[in-house]
């Protein structure tokens, strides 16, 4: 079995209303050195999905379904064991990178942390890995004893990067990573993630709602639409022959860099006829 | 962007022009703050809007574009430089020929959720401007006043909304129906130039392709010009007709859009196309 992660069947609920669907009867896999995207609008689930892989879904939702890592199924497991995977197995990395690194740390010791709690590292040996993990994502070694406010918005989200891959995951979460920045700046973030993801033969899941990002960095994609996957395929598949009607509509929003294309916005009235008549016909 | 449009660009007259804008900030540094650098926000700013078209200000974040659109419509003092709409110079006029002034000269903001006032219905947010300006042809105040709201339904029916929406608080609508209500309390005093902020860029794919072709709608039957500042070049590419690419508070280069995204100059502009999401793959 080449999949790293095999999610099946997964639903995302708010407690106190377990008949609305957040994410409904979500599947897929994802496998070794491949980069899978979720496109989607906002509160279309795509977030939902991958807080519930982390397990970090906040109290007020219930999730059913089962997520399967490495052949275990994570949904079962306990905290503790949970944490076990969480950052040494699984990374992730998040949209806002101002606000997910702690300001009264250095960047040095924030990389540090997970190599310590995982693997026991101390002393010089942390030191020489924490070097390591700057120099390969393009930060200069002195830097290991800046605080985030020194930092650009780049350099700190190549931080995040840096403490996400530190214990070297099978698996690398991106929510987003690059939708706070300038764009000169996002293709470098991208083009590096794209290299660690290949050297490392990491999968990585992808969240954007940028389609641009989609051609660039993906090699397959999933749609969702109202917490519901309507289409999945490879990255050519889903851009030039797309199947499902949300993804049309989606894609002729989307302004080109050559502006030949007319924007069409969405018409939900005529595409919730379209998905009547595709279930129909189904 | 038509091609009849292309030709009237030619012809048409200036409607509103900066000439030398100089903007600089005084930033606090060293120990404790005690000195002081100077951040040249605008060096030497020059750029001249045709009536009728979109000039679109594009620029990394802390290109000084959004210092540029306030220092434009007055709203920020500037340090030396001219604006001049249809002729008339705006830092020359006083406190009271700027207010009737600014009748003319509107602006839609980038953030709907902050920009709306959320104790105050949104009826009331669009008919402020008409309010202030004592606009109305009916000489008894009460008449006004219910032409006013006439006018202020209209706006609303025009961006898309129900004029029973007057009635309800902004914090009842989505984002991309704040950006329409943003929209109608701009476009409701029939104003010359609008000034657009960002306007689409917290908004999802398929709702800034709504705003994007609502804006342009209005632009034809309002024959209204905008500057419109954005970051994103595959936006600009669609709406504008002419456009400048500003960096550390320069305007690098300026001309038809057509022509800079075909055979870009200057190697900042070439760096920033090249960083376009999707280019290679599309």
């Amino acid at each position: 079995m080449s999949e790293i992660l095999t999610i099946n069947n997964l639903n995302v609920t708010p407690k106190n209303d377990p008949n609305r669907f957040l994410v409904k009867a979500a599947g897929f896999s994802l496998s070794p050195g491949k980069t899978t995207c979720i496109v989607g609008e906002s509160g279309s689930g795509k977030s939902l999905t991958a807080l519930t892989i982390m397990g970090l879904l906040s109290k007020q939702l219930q999730s059913s379904g089962s997520v399967v890592f490495k052949g275990e199924d994570i949904t079962l497991l306990d905290n503790k064991s949970l944490q076990k995977i969480r950052g040494a197995k699984i990374g992730m990395i998040f949209q806002e990178p101002m606000t997910s690194l702690n300001p009264v740390l250095t960047v040095g010791y924030q990389i540090g942390e997970s190599l310590t709690a995982h693997l026991g590292l101390k002393g010089s040996g942390l030191k020489l890995r924490v070097e390591s993990l700057l120099q390969q994502v393009g930060i200069p070694i002195e830097r290991a004893n800046s605080y985030p406010d020194e930092l650009s918005g780049g350099q700190r989200q190549r931080v995040m990067i840096a403490m996400s891959i530190a214990c070297e995951p099978a698996l690398l979460i991106a929510d987003e990573p690059t939708t706070a920045l300038d764009v000169t700046v996002q293709a470098q973030i991208l083009q590096l993630l794209d290299e660690l993801k290949t050297r490392m033969n990491m999968a990585m899941l992808f969240i954007t709602h940028d389609f641009g990002v989609v051609a660039d960095i993906a090699d397959d994609v999933i749609v969702m639409f109202r917490g519901e996957i309507v289409e999945t395929g490879t990255k050519k598949q889903v851009l030039e022959k797309p199947q499902h009607p949300y993804t049309k509509a989606l894609l002729a929003c989307v302004p080109d860099a050559e502006g030949k294309k007319q924007l069409k916005p969405i018409d939900y009235a005529w595409l919730k006829d379209g998905l009547n008549d595709k279930k129909a016909a189904a | 962007m038509s091609i009849e449009n292309l030709q009237n660009l030619e012809n048409a007259p200036v409607i509103l022009q900066a000439n030398h804008l100089v903007k600089t900030y005084t930033q606090s540094s060293g120990r404790f703050g005690f000195g002081s650098a100077q951040i040249k926000a605008l060096d030497d700013v020059s750029l001249s809007l045709k009536a009728g078209s979109t000039l679109a200000v594009v620029g990394e974040s802390g290109s000084g574009k959004s210092t540029l659109a306030r220092c434009l419509l007055q709203l920020h003092p500037f340090d030396s430089g001219e604006v001049l709409f249809e002729g008339k110079d705006l830092a020359k006029l006083d406190a009271n020929s700027l207010r009737s002034m600014r009748e003319n000269l509107q602006m839609v903001f980038q953030d709907p959720f902050a920009s709306l006032n959320p104790r105050m219905r949104v009826g009331e947010i669009v008919g402020e401007g008409l309010l202030i300006h004592g606009l109305g042809s009916a000489s008894e105040k009460k008449n006004r006043a219910a032409e006013q709201k006439n006018k202020v339904q209209q706006m609303l029916e025009r961006v898309g909304l129900s004029g029973s929406d007057a009635l309800k608080y902004p914090h009842q609508f989505s984002g991309g129906q704040r950006q329409r209500i943003g929209i109608a309390r701009a476009l409701v005093l029939q104003p010359k130039v609008v000034v657009c902020d960002e306007p689409v860029s917290a908004l999802d794919v398929s709702v800034q392709a709504q705003i994007l072709l609502l804006l342009k709608e209005l632009q034809h039957e309002m024959q209204l010009s905008y500057i419109f500042i954005s970051h994103d070049l595959r936006v600009v590419r669609h709406i504008a007709d002419e456009m400048v690419v500003m960096h550390k508070g320069k305007i690098v280069e300026q001309g038809k859009v057509v022509d800079i995204y075909n055979a870009p100059q200057q190697a900042y502009t070439q760096q920033l196309l090249s960083a376009i999401p999707g280019r290679k793959a599309a």
